[in-house]
Formats: structure tokens, sequence, C-alpha cells
């Protein structure tokens, strides 16, 4: 056991926990956020992806070790003030069926408006690729992101 | 006007065809019941207006927490701004509440409209009442009930205590679909801000105070069980507690956080007895299907005689593999079991099941547990199984009898499947095997067509065959839905140690592969357009009555056309571009679709899919596009790569990577039409996977002149 502080969703947060735990745990069990979700363990299914430091990650292969001091951002902080365009989006274009990756497509999304405002399909499918979604969403999940694209995310934190 | 009797309503039955039971109950006492209006299970008013409609089925993406109460507010005249929904859980008031089938709203849409037609009849005799009016002069409008001539207006709030003082009536009129208001609209859905938010509880979110996590290490071999354990390793893992056997098959390692189990799991070192199947593998399989095929079979339809026909015989033979589920949350159940008492909080398609099971292994009696039934990531028949919860009381008794409750040492055991355990341990899509022969005239068309159908039975694997050995769920999945007048088809049970489970459109998928890559073959052999021969032999308007449906040649004949017309057939298609069609029949709903390709370096690529589907009454066409496109992405993954293989009696697949369902980049667009109908409302989460994989390997054949006999298309 070792003990880390990460700055989560904008608070500073002490965790004990063994070094090698994956952050996706410690946001999980330890400070329960249970937006982030578990899919693979693996980095493949991206159900897990959070911001750290703004840059989309895979928190079940991320050890906490390695985000200690970092500010990490999780679906429950990715709207400050409100939702996010991204969330606004997802609502309006009636995205998620089972919803359970969806908390993981928004924060990968995020991360690629954060950088590129005004994706083009080519550049929306690279980003996305990386998030599975077994309900079959891929559609409504390019079209959210094309609806929220442009648009100022107000409320956004920005991964900061 | 459909008249209801009491006497239907009161004892079940409701004639919805499908044994459900509307149950009748003063839920709160004498005392309250002028504060709450409940006439019937499935619906309470409250005097500040709020509706709440109870949900007995299970939702896990398919949209019924909002489709089945719309149904309930149509007939209500409810002010849908004001419905809350509650989940129920196990209980004895709704008949089954099996989610599975595409049958959620099919067999509810009887029971919810007169449910609501019921409450909203005593609340216009209750506003009568208090006008002195007659009650013909009085109508519901959107939460209260007006009365034009005097433009007098009570809200169902204040209508409360009277009309919970009414005798409940022996008839109600239900609504013509012309007046319908809420029923046929694109209404959003309930659960959508929660599950963008992250807010919404599935199974794997539900937490209580001192909560312990279990990770299980489960025999890798099928039907093998666990020799010896050694938790030595498992017990220095900080926050292990408790380290046992559950079953003969499983050794759980609980914790005090989910990382912790599975970091003791890791380090469990056990014997396992790998018991009669480690030589198993996928070439017995296939060889235990052909075996089975030199079997007679059980007659599943038959019409004319296919042996007396004379013409030009073509014959082929179709196969494909086990397949997993594979939703996107793995298995995980909580329980809490107190010695004379089990209370769980399950994401269950199977309420019932999980609590009959449940109370079968830990020793209590039924109504001694409760299950509480949570959002779902995913189902696809995945959790038609009672295998998560059972795994979750048994840990629970476990530790309960090792004394963690009188020490104050944990509360309830929540179990957690890793992905792995969901790949390696799930019931599978049976492997079959399909023989088809078909006798074609002089101008090729067909005269005669035989299919032979050679699975083994999921049911009667678990215990459950149909009447003559034919596994009960083909009644729903194998009719043959062309006007022909020498058909016959034919099941053939095989056996399999390999786990098997319902997956989404279960022998539907198979079927519908075989037969209407077959009917392609005949077209192609005739040098006929695939989409004129399938006209041609839905020309005649016929009825086919397959089990207990009663399947039109009319409505098929129309989805064929609709998505041919939206897809452009007779338009000709770029350079590198084919396509290829296919119709198919399944849970009382039609579908067919056309699909879109070019070939890339031998492999197809997927560019568009337009799907036409009858499915009687829409209830929600958002719902209904969400399920159609969703189907056909999950039945790509399943033509394109979907294949689980067995190698000395284990599972060879175990994540995303080798069971990769499809991604962003694969996604074809998707159009879906559905044909206006006023019929009763039919399944509609599982009728677009079957057509997807003959319709793409039709369209293979049309770019290759190959032809696609097994799937998966890649890999095999």
């Amino acid at each position: 056991m070792a003990d880390f502080t990460l700055r989560v969703n904008g608070s500073e947060k002490k965790v004990s926990v063994a070094p090698e735990t994956p952050l996706l745990w410690v946001l999980r069990d330890t400070l329960e956020l249970t937006g982030t979700k578990f899919g693979c363990g693996a980095g493949l299914c991206g159900a897990c992806t959070v911001h750290v430091e703004g840059a989309a990650i895979r928190s079940c292969s991320t050890p906490v070790s390695q985000v200690s001091g970092k500010s990490v951002t999780t679906i429950e902080g990715l709207g400050a003030n409100g939702l996010h365009v991204l969330q606004e989006a997802w609502i309006a274009e009636e995205v998620p069926q089972c919803g359970y990756c969806q908390t993981g497509q928004i924060m990968t999304a995020a991360a690629l408006l954060a950088k590129t405002p005004n994706p083009s399909d080519e550049q929306i499918t690279q980003a996305m690729n990386g998030n599975l979604c077994r309900c079959g969403t891929y559609e409504r999940i390019r079209k959210a992101i094309h609806r929220a694209s442009g648009m100022s995310p107000v409320g956004a934190r920005g991964g900061q | 006007m459909s008249p209801l009797s009491r006497r239907e309503f009161v004892a079940g039955g409701v004639s919805a065809g499908a044994g459900l039971v509307v149950g009748f109950y003063l839920p709160h006492g004498e005392k309250s019941r002028k504060e709450i209006f409940s006439p019937n299970a499935y619906v309470r008013i409250t005097q500040d207006n709020k509706v709440t409609i109870v949900l007995a089925r299970s939702e896990m993406g398919q949209g019924v927490r909002t489709a089945l109460p719309m149904i309930l507010a149509e007939e209500l005249e409810a002010d849908w701004k004001n419905i809350e929904i509650e989940q129920a859980g196990a209980s004895t008031l709704y008949g089954d509440q099996s989610t599975g089938g595409s049958a959620s709203v099919k067999t509810t849409w009887d029971p919810m409209r007169k449910a609501g037609a019921a409450a909203r009849e005593m609340l216009i005799s209750a506003a009568a009442l208090a006008w002195g009016v007659p009650r013909s002069s009085c109508n519901a409008q959107s939460g209260s009930i007006v009365h034009a001539a005097s433009k007098r207006r009570l809200s169902y709030g204040e209508l409360v205590s009277k009309a919970a003082t009414l005798p409940i009536p022996t008839d109600v009129p239900l609504k013509q679909s012309k007046d319908y208001k809420i029923v046929g609209q694109r209404l959003a859905r309930v659960d959508t801000p929660s599950k963008v938010k992250g807010e919404a509880v599935f199974g794997i979110d539900f937490k209580m105070p001192e909560t312990k996590y279990a990770v299980l290490s489960r025999c890798p071999t099928i039907g093998g069980k666990v020799a010896s354990f050694d938790d030595k390793e498992s017990k220095k893992i900080s926050g292990v507690s408790y380290v046992g056997k559950i079953g003969d098959a499983a050794v759980a390692v609980v914790a005090d956080r989910v990382w912790g189990a599975m970091e003791g799991r890791r380090v469990l070192n056990v014997n396992w007895d790998d018991g009669p199947n480690k030589d198993l593998n996928t070439a017995v399989v296939t060889e235990s299907l052909k075996q089975a095929a030199a079997k007679k079979g059980a007659s599943l339809y038959s019409a004319g005689d296919v042996s007396k026909t004379a013409g030009r015989r073509i014959s082929a033979e179709y196969q494909l593999p086990f397949m997993a589920h594979a939703p996107m949350e793995p298995g995980n159940c909580t329980a809490n079991y107190s010695g004379n008492a089990c209370e769980l909080w399950a994401p269950t398609q199977v309420p019932q099941d999980c609590r009959d099971s449940v109370a079968q292994a830990v020793g209590l009696d039924p109504d001694q547990v409760k299950v509480n039934v949570t959002l779902m990531g995913g189902g696809f028949g995945r959790r038609l199984e009672h295998d998560y919860a059972v795994e979750a009381a048994l840990v629970s008794k476990a530790l309960y009898d090792a004394g963690f409750q009188e020490k104050k040492l944990g509360g309830p055991a929540k179990v957690i499947w890793t992905r792995e355990d969901d790949m390696r341990f799930s019931t599978y899509r049976p492997a079959s095997l399909h023989q088809l022969s078909a006798v074609v005239d002089g101008s090729g068309w067909p005269v005669a067509f035989r299919h032979r159908i050679i699975a083994p039975s999921i049911s009667g694997q678990k215990g459950q065959p149909g009447p003559n050995g034919i596994d009960p769920d083909l009644p729903d999945e194998a009719a043959f839905v062309y006007a022909l007048q020498n058909v016959s088809l034919e099941y053939v049970l095989a056996e399999t140690a390999v786990p098997l489970g319902w997956m989404r459109s279960v022998y539907a998928l198979q079927v519908g592969f075989a037969s209407e890559s077959f009917v392609d073959e005949l077209a192609a052999a005739a040098g006929k357009d695939p989409l004129e021969y399938r006209l041609h032999m839905l020309a005649r308007d016929q009825d086919v009555s397959y089990f207990t449906t009663t399947w039109k040649t009319a409505r098929m004949r129309t989805v064929l056309q609709l998505a041919a017309d939206k897809a452009g057939w007779k338009n000709p298609l770029p350079p590198g571009r084919f396509r290829g069609i296919a119709c198919f029949g399944c849970f009382s709903s039609y579908t067919a679709e056309v699909v879109e390709i070019s070939m890339e370096n031998e492999t197809p690529r997927v560019h568009r899919v337009v799907a036409a589907v009858d499915c009687g009454q829409v209830v929600n066409p958002s719902i209904l596009e969400q399920q159609i496109q969703g189907g056909i992405v999950y039945a790509l993954t399943n033509a394109l790569r979907a294949k689980i293989t067995i190698e000395k009696g284990r599972v060879v697949q175990g994540n995303f990577d080798d069971y990769a369902p499809l991604r962003m980049e694969e996604t074809p667009v998707v159009e879906v039409y559905s044909v206006p109908s006023t019929e009763a409302p039919t399944g509609i989460g599982e009728p677009s996977v079957p057509p997807l994989a003959p319709a793409l390997c039709n369209a293979i054949y049309a770019a290759t002149k190959k032809r696609i006999w097994a799937l998966p298309i890649l890999n095999s």
C-alpha cells in the first residue's frame, strides 16, 4: 500500500492503495466515481476512458502510480457547470442504447474536440475507433460529434 | 373498441395469448388508499399528479423502460411529463417477466393498454360523479378529465381519492390507433440523460456499505472440477479476507476491493480435475454435427411432398460456429444472504429464474429471495442465464457461514467477472450444420425446398427439451416464408458438451443465413436477379402457418420491395460496388435487407445497409431505428469474425483482441424503413440480425462469384 494524491475533477484526492492498482479501480472503488466503466481490463474497448492532463487514456491499464500528482477528469467532471456540449449532443441524437460504453465514448470524443474542434469523418473514425459499442451506436455517435463540433464547450472543464 | 371482461382482467390471461397476468392488489391498505389510486399492479397515481408506471421487463438497451410505459400512458391519456417509471423486481404479479425473444412489446401490448384504460375509465367516472354529469360528457386529456360543456377540468391528482373508491370496471374500451398521441411518436428515451452523465446504475455500479468483492477462478475445462487449491499467496494480497470453493468447479477470492480480489485470484493455485471433455476440440464438434446429420430429424414444417417432385436438384451445405454474446458490461451480481433471506441486485433478463435458482442453491424458499433488477450493459441473451446470481448468493452464504456478518467483517457480496471470464464461461450460440436441397423447374424456379437444421438444443441441454425433441425456440425462428407448394423443414438434434445459450436472434441467425444464401444460389443457377427470384416466390398471397404464427407472404413481399426500392436495386451501382439482398421472418416480424459492398484485398467492406421491417404498429420510431441499426452492427460482427473455438476442452478466445467486435471504421451507414401498420406490434430487438449475413454473402457472390458456405466470412 502507498499513498497517492490525484486531482480528480478539480478536487484533490488522497488515496491509499497498492501502487499497481489501475486508475479505473481507484476511481470506481475508492472514490466511488462509477461513471467510468470496466469493459475488458486490457485497453481494448475504451469503456474506461478518462482524461489525464487533458489526454484521453485507458484507466484500466494505467497504474495509479503513473498519475500521482496529475489532473484526472472523469465523466462526472466533464461538464463543470452543467452538461458538456457532447453530452447535450448525445441526448439530442439519442445515442445510448444500453449506455454502458457511452461515458467512455464521450470522454474520447471530448479529447478529440479539444484538439480538433471541427473533425472530419475520417478524424472522428480515427479518434473513436478504439471505443467498442456492442449495441452498435456508432452512427449516432458520429452524428452527435458532428452536432457538437464547432460549438463552444460551455461548462467544459477541458481536462484541466 | 375492444371490450374487456372483468373476469379476464382479474383472473389473468388478459387475452394476450401469452398467459400474462395482470395482478390485482391493494398495495397500501385502506388507510392510505385515498391518497393513492392504484387500480392494478402497473400504475399508481398520487395527489401531486405523479403517475408511476411499473416496468416488469428488464432494460438492457432495447428501450423497454420507455416503450412499455408509453403504451400504458397512451390509454391512460397521461401527461408524459408527469410519468415516473419504477422497475419491478421478481414478482408474482406480472406473469412471466423474462425479457427475451423480442417479446416485451408484443406480450405486454394488451396488459399495458388495458391497465391504462381501466385507470382512465375510473378517473372519468370519478369526475362525472364529482360534477354530477353523465360519464359520456367527460373525456380524458393529457392528465385531466374535462367536461367540455361547462369547461370544467379536474387533474388526475385531484381525482385520486374519489377514483380509489370506485369499482374496477368490467369492460373498458381501448383506443383506436388513429387517435394515438404517444404511441408512434419519437419520444426521447427516459434513460438517456443518466447514461450520458455517468449516473445510471448498472449492476456493476450497485453498491452497499461494507460490500465485499469476489472474483472466481473457474475450471477452464468444460465440465471439469476443482481437485485442490492453495490460497497461501492469495491471502498475502492486501484486503483478501476469504478464499473458498463455490460449487464443484470454482474457487472464490473475496476482498475489500475489486482489484484485491483480482490480484488474489491471479496468484491462487488451483489443481483442476479436467473431467470428461479434456480432448474436446472444434473438429470433434464439427464431426459430431456431420454424424448427427445421418439421423432422421423431426419435422418442423411440411407442405406438399418434396420427395416426389421432379426436376433438376440443387443441394448445398452451410455451417456456423459457436459465438459469444460479449455484452460490454461483464457478468456481475450483488447478493446479501442473511440466514433466512437473500436479497439480490442483479443485471438480469430473468429475475424470477434468478429468484428460484438462488433459492434452490442456498436452501431457501423462493419467497425468501428478493431480486432487484438493475440496468444492464447489454444483454443479447447472455443475461437469460442465472449463473451470476447463483454465484453471488453462494459467495454471500459462504461469507455468512464463515461468520462475516456476526463478526461485522462485511456485508453483501458482489461477484464480478472479467472479460476473459465472460468470453470463456459464456453459454454459446450453438454451432450448426444445414443441409439444403431444392428441385427447380425448366425455368429455374423452385418447386420444392428442403432444409435440414442440424444443431444441438439449447433448452434440451438445460433439461427442458421441447415436444418431439424440437428445441422450443425453433417455432419463433425457423419459418420459411415463401409461397411454395412443396416444403420440408426438419430439425435434427445434435449433442455437445459446450454450454449453449440464447444469443440475439438465436437459431434465426443460422437458419436465415443458410436459407437465404441458398435461395441466392438458386437464383444464380437460374440466371435470374435475386430480387426478382424472391418476388416470384412471394408472388402468390399465402398464409404460411408455422407452429402458432401465421406468416403472410404479402407482408414479406412488401418489406422486400420496400428495401429494394429504398436501396435503388434497379439502379446501376458505381464501378466496384456490389449488392446482395435477403429477407427473413422471425419473432412474428418481417425484415429485408440490402447490403452494398466493395471488395478490398479480397475482404468485403460494407458501405451501406438498407433495412425494411414490418413489425406491426411501431411504438417508438427512434427506438425501432436504434434496434435495427444495432442489430445490423451486431450481425455484421457475427458474419465477419465471430467464432468461438475449443481446444483441449477449453474456449480459446479471451478478450476483444481474439474475439473482435465491429468498430466504427467498419460500420456501414444503415437506413431503416418500416411499413406503416396498425397490426398489433411484434418483436424488433432481433429480427434485423438474420438477413444481414446472407445479404452480405450474396453481395460477395455478386462481386466475386464465390459462395460463402461457412461463417465467419473472415478467417474461416
